[in-house]
């Protein structure tokens, strides 16, 4: 066991993993932010991304060691204090992103790193951002809608509905 | 009427907690002094244990016990929740289903052994040094070898691996064959309905806690229906009766059929749970639950439609075989029979119907309900068979289908296969489905194409489906060895607010805010007045939970049924508050008002009265205001619906691009469009899935290779356009409270015959000679087919 410390959620947090402890099992278990989601074991879903040093990782790629020091921001970190949420929370909510929930935390943290990067996507270009998000419920229609929303723009030159 | 009433947009009240971490999911829940099982499983198909040494692996680190079958000869098998009559009036055979092998495994994903240790490091470290000894056998995975005489068997006590062979409606056997004789046309289609697995993005998780001061169980568990699993494990599996058994099913992260079944690892984590006299913890990673989940679909069929010389269907005879896998899961004997048989009338006025059902044991996972269970595999091959109909004959595909509709005065519609239509109007979806896609404009979408180098097709499926399910005492006669209403109580505070406790499950769907539209709606105060409680036996009356599309068509007539009798007592209390007569006490916009005076009391003065009842009429009313209905359907809701995808395929690739997809559902009257829509963007991106990338692949030696994301194609957001969708034709349902029909499964059921029909007729448009290909219409597949056509 090792006792690591890292920054998340703005917080300073210290707790123990083993060498073979994944980033996402030490945010889980050790700190209890139960916010990130495993939905698989090779990488694929997507459900477990937060933020290492403002990238977006998908937790389960990394070691809980690698993150030794490291400022991470998970699903917890989105919203205010007072509950307010972020403009892609409230997206998510206002186009119904999501169904039963479980890959909306990676979901919300791969769309609010898109935007960072690229302020005004297009449809095509969110559709590519989330190849490592898997839905199962909403068939993403409803996704993109609210990630198109959430950068300002007018959704309904892409939904045709 | 208030705004978050009945069809309202409602934001939903659950994604707040989801969008910001705050979701309470199966894995989330860990308890003080928490252990930790790993299922060992069977690496190979079929094989016989001669010994299981746990020696070694008892002694590593942190390990507490390692359990076999052995540790469980007292305790029951997994039970199977349909019998299915064969076609001869036998019931089917019905295998033991142990919680872990006993004697043989019989698929890849079989348990043989649960290590419970400290943490899951130690009992996964600790499976690896079981020493096992399994003689392999010859795996049993061809169902139609499966069923010849000298075949392996899966199962050595039964007869064969015919599970049984049903035959519906028996009584047209002959009818049917003569009807196929005799006709002017004949279209035949062989094809092969994909295995899938339906991939919640939750995997299962469960987590037993046993108390031993009072001898209670609770299992905590990912399921859709939490009162289902308490009755078959407490009453046939552990023998716990119910009042010391508590299932609580909490966030649940998607379902799709796969987390109505009763598993092992349930049954396995309760026990232990005593046996250990600490908690037990099992969480599935992807990998297991490829192997162990409830698979779907897998049928073979050979289908026939006879046409007369107007093209009007005079039969349907189809041949199935359905793949039951290794073992019984819960509901599996009635997909591909009373889920499937009784939907291949369609649409359609076809007055001979015949389904021959064969369900095969095979060393496979077990198959079970997916996503539309039975009515997409009905769907699919009645749908092709129209379309490769239309070709063979030369005429529209869309007018082949009106011209064979059932109309709409015709309702309701008594079907050759015993389901009774009660509304409909499929010229109207169609006409909408049509218009939505601009058929007229097609040809000049296709030349365009044809420019650029690509094949444009225009596929077209109309849809029924058969949900709110189901009439109990009808599926007792059917197999069903349960009933299928649901419960509702509707518990009113006293100062007005109100909380329902209802047995259906949410798990995605967003009961939490469209019940409470509902109510909202009944009694005229705000949707936030009222909360929706689900998901926990020891809260909610004795429920059957969601599957089936079923949720506002059962378990919303059961809180309207609630709902009223709460109306009616709180308007005695009003009539005695307003010195009037009960028969005057009106409810509107949650005022009582005395009809024809200018008296009233709001809602809450009502209810108040009701918990403080100074001034009350004890003397014919009890105080308080609580009430519970169940609700039991008198007949299956019948949603419908036109579906049209628009493909362009790369000829030198096969590459298939979706262009359009646009749905006309008639869902009946709906709560809460946004949601409704949500439901069917859903069910048409897993149609998609099935119907061009999904696809369960096992090896020679049933070894699967498709058992991760790496290499089971589950649809991506570049996989799948943006959908146009309408609900505007609605035929109300005529015999539930609210009129609604239920929209879960409709997206799943219309999609795939749309998308090959589509790109069929792609192919023949740029003179391909290819008249079908099995899902999933893979790059591969298209081009070969494409080669040989």
């Amino acid at each position: 066991m090792t006792t690591l410390t890292m920054k998340v959620n703005g917080k300073t947090r210290t707790g123990d993993a083993e060498g073979r402890t994944l980033l996402v099992q030490f945010l889980r278990d050790e700190l209890e932010l139960t916010g990130t989601h495993v939905g698989c074991d090779t990488s694929q879903c997507g459900a477990c991304v937060v933020h290492v040093n403002g990238k977006p990782v998908k937790s389960c790629t990394m070691f809980a060691n690698e993150a030794d020091g490291a400022e991470i921001v998970t699903i917890e970190g989105q919203a205010a204090e007072d509950g307010t949420l972020t403009a892609v929370q409230q997206a998510f909510q206002d186009h119904h992103g999501l169904q039963c929930g479980f890959c909306t935390p990676g979901m919300v943290m791969s769309a609010t790193a898109l935007l960072k990067e690229n302020p005004k996507p297009t449809e095509a270009d969110i559709r590519h951002y989330l190849e490592g998000n898997i839905c199962r419920c909403t068939g993403y229609h409803n996704i993109i809608k609210a990630i198109y929303a959430a950068s300002g723009q007018d959704v309904s030159s892409i939904a045709a509905e | 009427m208030p705004k978050d009433g009945i069809g309202a947009s409602t934001k939903r009240r659950e994604d707040i907690r989801f969008l910001t971490g705050n979701g309470n999911y199966t894995d989330d829940i860990n308890m003080h002094g928490q252990t930790y099982a790993h299922f060992l499983r069977s690496d190979i198909a079929h094989g016989k244990i001669n010994n299981i040494d746990t020696s070694a692996a008892s002694e590593m680190p942190g390990v507490l016990r390692i359990f076999t079958a052995a540790d469980f000869e007292e305790k029951g098998g997994i039970p199977c929740g349909w019998q299915v009559t064969d076609r001869f009036g036998e019931v089917m055979q019905e295998p033991k289903h142990p919680i872990l092998a006993e004697g043989k495994v019989r698929h890849v994903g079989d348990p043989i052994a649960v290590v419970v240790a400290e943490s899951l490091e130690q009992a996964r470290d600790a499976a690896e040094a079981i020493e096992l000894d399994i003689e392999e056998l010859e795996p049993v995975l061809n169902m139609k070898e499966a069923i010849k005489d000298g075949a392996t068997k899966v199962h050595d006590d039964l007869t064969s691996n015919l599970c049984y062979d049903w035959g519906f409606v028996e009584e047209n056997r002959e009818a049917v064959d003569e009807a196929i004789k005799n006709a002017h046309h004949v279209t035949t289609l062989e094809l092969v309905n994909n295995r899938l697995v339906a991939n919640p993005m939750e995997p299962r998780v469960a987590v037993g806690d046993y108390n031993r001061s009072n001898d209670e169980f609770t299992l905590y568990t990912t399921s859709q229906n939490p009162h289902v699993i308490r009755l078959l494990m407490g009453a046939f599996v552990l023998n716990i009766p119910e009042h010391k058994l508590r299932v609580v099913a909490p966030d649940v992260g998607g379902g799709f059929g796969t987390k109505i079944f009763h598993y092992a690892e349930e049954a396995f984590v309760t026990w232990a749970s005593k046996v250990l006299n600490r908690p037990v913890k099992w969480t599935s990673t992807r990998s297991e639950a490829f192997i162990s989940d409830a698979h779907g679909r897998d049928h073979v069929t050979k289908i026939e439609l006879a046409l007369d010389e107007n093209h009007m269907f005079t039969a349907v005879r189809t041949d199935t075989y359905a793949n039951m896998g290794a073992y019984l899961s819960t509901f599996a004997p009635s997909i591909p029979t009373w889920l499937h048989g009784t939907l291949m009338a369609g649409n359609y006025t076809t007055p001979l119907v015949y389904v021959n059902v064969k369900a095969v044991f095979t060393n496979t996972t077990p198959v079970d309900a997916y996503r539309g269970a039975g009515r997409p595999e009905a769907t699919f091959q009645l749908e092709r068979v129209v379309d490769k109909a239309a070709r063979e004959l030369g005429v529209d595909p869309a007018e082949l289908r009106r011209k064979n509709f059932i109309k709409p005065e015709q309702f309701p519609y008594d079907t050759p296969v015993a389901v009774t239509y009660d509304t409909g109007n499929y010229h109207a979806t169609l006409d909408k489905a049509l218009e939505m896609t601009d058929y007229a404009g097609f040809e000049a979408r296709a030349a365009e194409s044809k420019a650029r180098g690509k094949l444009r097709g225009y596929g077209l499926a109309h849809f029924i489906e058969a949900c709110g399910i189901a009439p109990s005492n009808l599926v007792g006669q059917l197999g069903a060895r349960a009933g299928l209403y649901e419960s509702a109580t509707v518990r009113v505070n006293a100062t007005g607010s109100i909380s329902v406790m209802t047995g259906s499950h949410s798990h995605g769907q967003g009961h939490e805010t469209t019940f409470a539209q509902v109510v909202a709606e009944m009694i005229g105060i705000p949707a936030d007045q009222i909360d929706i409680v689900h998901g926990d036996t020891s809260k909610v009356p004795m429920g059957m939970g969601t599957y089936g599309s079923r949720s506002i068509a059962v378990g919303g007539s059961a809180m309207v049924r609630a709902t009223e009798k709460i109306i009616n007592k709180a308007k005695k209390i009003a009539a005695h508050l307003l010195e009037a007569s009960e028969g005057d006490i009106e409810l509107k916009d949650g005022q009582f008002t005395v009809a024809g005076t200018d008296k009233s009391l709001a809602w809450g003065e009502v209810t108040l009265a009701a918990y403080v009842p100074h001034n009350y009429p004890l003397e014919s009313l009890e105080p308080g205001l609580e009430e519970t209905a169940f609700y039991d359907p008198s007949n299956f809701t019948y949603p419908s619906g036109a579906y049209i995808c628009e493909v362009e395929v790369d000829p030198d690739t096969g590459k298939v691009d979706i262009l359009s997809f646009t749905t006309a559902d008639d869902f009946g009257n709906i709560i809460n469009p946004m949601v409704v829509e949500g439901q069917v963007h859903g069910g048409v991106a897993q149609g998609i899935g099935q119907a061009m990338l999904e696809n369960v692949t096992y090896d020679e030696n049933g070894q699967l290779l498709t058992g991760s994301f790496m290499d089971y194609a589950m649809p991506r957001a570049s996989d799948l356009p943006m959908y146009s969708t309408d609900h505007s034709c609605q035929t109300p349902c005529t015999h539930n409270p609210l009129g609604v029909k239920g929209c879960g499964e409709a997206g799943a059921i219309g999609s795939p015959p749309a998308v090959v029909n589509a790109v069929i007729d792609a192919l023949q448009r740029g003179g391909y000679n290819v008249d079908h290909i099995d899902m999933p219409v893979s790059p591969s597949r298209v081009w070969s087919a494409m080669q040989k056509g």
